[in-house]
């Protein structure tokens, strides 16, 4: 690796160092944007007793789920798992630990994380269940919690494109939680549709500076519709 | 009778105001966006970081890196503009939204909500629901009155674990439109052809009746 270079040859090289135990960050909403080549990767490696943060666990057979199928994942902080029937049942066994945690708060810890922020107050979970054994504070009369910042050991993220040294543009909403997730790992791995040339990509474009981004890999994408959701051609023409 | 979901989406719709940017929540409050009024302009806002929510793509249009908070294929409407979850959040938690709508399975006489889970039963998770709650000022919940079997979702307290505290204030249901204030629940408006007495059967939590009770226009 040269310099600012970033890329990588192989998927294997990419997820280099991931070991049992450890704490990955995943970007992605629901199967959209989601690092589908490096999650296969961890999958073929088998590593075991990882704790996950992602916003979801993916479908049964694609996704993060394809890691329940070996019990690879220990623990899952996520927002919302509904979508996964061998989840459900690893869950309800006790065989998987999960910390339901709202959205916008997870979108925050891992911004928290990646900005060196410990944590931060938030009123999203007062008087719900997750705010069981948290820090209380008003502030102008209003009650917070107090949520702590997560980084992880791996972060995994998919991007659209990427130059060379890393730099980084999403595209539509796939871009979702990957930029925070990319800042909060202490190996950020990001796969992409298409890595071009240093100076290509025009610098008041880029979402997520090189700076985050550890190794870089182009790579060829399923990316499965979860909700295929459809008009009818005809109805075109309104807004 | 009862409202159907999309009249419960027809009469939300009517509190829409001109330049109004909206979060809706999955099931009847996505129905909604179908009934915007022709005069004005709203702005669909979808968590997962789409300001500008358009209609369904055609077959040709559909693109799997444009969904929205329901993961269903979206378009973006003109002036639409994407984002992080982080910057999504961050319009919802700071304010900014002018409407939130969505659904619940109980709400209580002092504005908290359960939504989003039953214990041993159904744990998928709040999703953004609780950041919406606490974030939001204005927010409507759309639910049915009560049960099947005719146990009210309008309660004195809540039995569910709670999605927020204290932040709901409007309440629409297949039978009736509420206010929330002062620990009680007030009847605003009426299904049409149903009666007070069957809006007071169904609530469990104290339902204050004031004057002459008007039926929900459509």
């Amino acid at each position: 690796m040269a310099g600012f270079d970033k890329v990588v040859s192989s998927y294997e090289e990419a997820m280099a160092g991931l070991t049992d135990n450890m704490t990955v960050i995943a970007g992605g909403f629901g199967l959209c944007g989601i690092p589908e080549n490096l999650i296969s990767e961890i999958k073929r490696k088998g590593t075991k007793g990882l704790t996950l943060v992602s916003n979801n666990c993916g479908v049964d057979d694609f996704g993060l789920g394809v890691l329940l199928s070996d019990r690879q994942i220990k623990k899952i902080v996520a927002s919302y798992v509904g979508e996964n029937a061998e989840f459900e049942r690893q869950m309800m066994a006790g065989e998987l630990e999960v910390e339901l945690t709202p959205q916008g708060t997870l979108a925050e810890k891992m911004r928290a994380g990646g900005a060196g922020i410990p944590a931060f107050y938030t009123a999203t979970g007062v008087g719900t269940p997750v705010a069981e054994g948290k820090d209380e504070r008003t502030f102008n009369g209003r009650q917070y919690i107090l949520e702590e910042a997560i980084t992880g050991d791996f972060a995994i993220v998919k991007a659209w494109k990427a130059d060379r040294y890393g730099n980084l543009v999403f595209r539509k909403t796939a871009r979702n939680f990957n930029p925070m997730a990319a800042t909060a790992g202490k190996i950020t791995v990001v796969e992409v549709e298409e890595i071009v040339e240093v100076g290509e990509l025009d610098p008041d474009q880029i979402h997520t500076p090189g700076i985050y981004v550890d190794r870089l890999i182009q790579g060829t994408f399923e990316k499965r519709i979860e909700q295929r959701t459809v008009r009818p051609s005809s109805a075109q023409g309104a807004k | 009778m009862a409202l159907s979901r999309e009249q419960i989406a027809q009469r939300v719709a009517q509190e829409l105001k001109d330049g109004y940017y909206v979060n809706l929540g999955i099931g009847i409050p996505t129905l909604v966006a179908n009934y915007v009024p022709q005069d004005i302009e709203v702005m669909l806002q979808s968590e997962n970081g789409l300001l500008g929510m358009g209609q369904f793509p055609t077959e040709e249009e559909i693109d799997a890196d444009l969904i929205n908070a329901g993961k269903q294929t979206v378009t973006m409407a003109t002036g639409a503009s994407v984002f992080d979850s982080a910057e999504s959040f961050a319009m919802i938690r700071g304010g900014h939204v002018d409407l939130t709508v969505l659904g619940a399975f109980e709400v209580d006489v002092n504005g908290n909500i359960a939504s989003y889970m039953i214990p041993g039963k159904l744990i998928k998770g709040m999703g953004g629901a609780m950041d919406l709650v606490a974030g939001a000022d204005n927010i409507i919940v759309t639910m049915t009155h009560a049960s099947k079997h005719g146990v009210s979702k309008l309660l004195n307290n809540c039995s569910l674990p709670l999605t927020g505290k204290g932040c709901i204030k409007k309440v629409l249901t297949d039978l009736a439109f509420i206010e929330i204030k002062e620990g009680k629940f007030h009847l605003l408006e009426r299904a049409p052809g149903v009666s007070v007495e069957e809006i007071i059967k169904l609530t469990e939590g104290e339902l204050v009746v004031t004057g002459d009770i008007p039926e929900m226009n459509f």
